[in-house]
């Protein structure tokens, strides 16, 4: 049997780490209030985007952009979103799960995937699988700048441009609820055609300054680029739950370990005590 | 007096939102003045302020780029960046743009040019919107 100082270490130890995580837990707590803000903050350029978007789309100009065409696919690209940190619980890899079974998928029709990857996890990750990566954005930090986005977006839009990929897909966690968070792997070019905004008159267009199709370029380029950062903002979100959620479980686990530990010292106590006393009595007998 | 409604967002934030009975921009092929039943036009943003009328109170805006829709009720403004002019910073400003210049004066091949005359022109556009701003107060 265990002696006590043993245990007694064991326990000393386990009550380490549980310091450590209800005091992670506490810190993600209180970043998770701001990357929220920071995802809700986000969420009406979006909206106003796809206001925009879906009136240029009743209006008569026709202008089909190749973000629109379906073509026939032979390479998708996946933009990958994950966190820069790990201590948070399953949320990366079951995103990246959904990620390989959607590329399987695709291998069976015959597209190859590639990765553009955001966050250290998802570099890590993809690094070890092997496939092919066509750019990485790491260490973006709590309040990702658009800016540092923009560059990676591109590649995977010229990519497209030039007819290296036929398809891409956006891969992120949606923050549901502080306690879910749900990956979804959801399908960014082509784009689903915009919805005709039905309050507009018929019969009308816009006046265009300058051309229509630099415009509608533009902003449809900046569309993708608004989807890509308004996913890492809310990936950040799910990142800080899961990990106050990780933490917590961790804490009361420590919390449960060292109950039983607790008891099991107190076993070995009683044990020692026990024996020792029926030593004395035995001793005492012979004599 | 009838009023159009106006929304100025950023894709960090959404930066203003409310009426007004006029409002000014910069747009790419120049200056705009917008009244309520202006007719639908859609163009880009070149750097420099937006301006907000309503009755007689005024906010002026700074956006560095980005683009302009207008409905016969709606302004919208999609801005890559937007601040309240109020919080820009002279000292800051004229300090990007004496930066920028160093960068397009000591031009060589590892520098991008392109990038420096757009960097110049936003801080030049940013000088002025805080000089216009002085000049009514």
């Amino acid at each position: 049997m265990a002696n006590t100082k043993e245990v007694r270490k064991q326990i000393a130890s386990i009550k380490g780490t549980q310091k450590i995580t209800s005091a992670m837990e506490m810190v993600a707590a209180s970043k998770m209030k701001k990357t929220q803000d920071n995802m809700l903050k986000g969420r009406p350029y979006s909206l106003k985007i796809k206001d925009v978007i879906s009136h240029m789309a009743s209006a008569s100009s026709e202008y089909p952009h190749p973000f629109y065409e379906e073509r026939e696919s032979k390479k998708a690209c996946f933009i990958v979103v994950s966190s820069d940190k790990g201590l948070c619980g399953g949320l990366n890899i079951n995103l990246f799960k959904q990620v390989i079974s959607k590329s399987a998928e695709l291998h069976e029709q015959g597209i190859e995937s590639c990765f553009a990857l955001i966050g250290t996890k998802s570099s890590g990750f993809f690094k070890n699988v092997g496939g092919h990566i066509i750019g990485v954005a790491e260490k973006l930090g709590d309040k990702p700048n658009p800016d540092d986005l923009i560059g990676l977006t591109k590649i995977v839009l010229d990519m497209h441009k030039n007819g290296d990929i036929d398809q891409a897909y956006l891969c992120a966690n949606e923050f549901v609820n502080t306690m879910t968070q749900q990956p979804n792997v959801e399908q960014l070019i082509p784009l689903a055609p915009a919805e005709q905004d039905e309050s507009l008159p018929t019969h009308w267009d816009y006046i265009y300054e300058p051309e229509a199709k630099e415009l509608l370029d533009g902003l449809l380029t900046r569309y993708i680029e608004s989807l890509v950062y308004q996913a890492v903002v809310e990936n950040n979100a799910c990142e800080q739950a899961a990990k106050m959620i990780a933490m917590k479980n961790a804490t009361d686990n420590a919390g449960d370990l060292i109950k039983e530990l607790e008891l099991l010292y107190n076993n070995v106590r009683q044990a020692a005590i026990t024996q020792e006393l029926s030593e004395i009595v035995g001793g005492a007998a012979a004599v | 007096m009838s009023t159009i409604k106006i929304n100025i967002v950023s894709s960090s934030e959404e930066i203003y939102s409310g009426e007004a009975t006029m409002v000014y921009a910069t747009g790419s092929l120049g200056e705009l003045g917008i009244a309520p039943g202006h007719t639908p036009l859609l163009t880009g943003l070149a750097p420099g302020p937006v301006r907000v009328e309503n009755g007689s109170e005024e906010e002026a805006f700074f956006c560095s780029g980005g683009f302009l829709e207008i409905q016969p009720d709606l302004v919208t403004v999609l801005s890559d960046t937007a601040e309240r002019a109020d919080n820009l910073d002279e000292s800051e400003a004229i300090k990007a743009k004496e930066a920028a210049e160093q960068n397009l004066a000591n031009q060589d091949a590892t520098l991008d040019y392109a990038k420096a005359a757009s960097q110049l022109a936003e801080a030049v556009a940013r000088l002025k919107t805080i000089q216009k701003l002085r000049k009514k107060q």
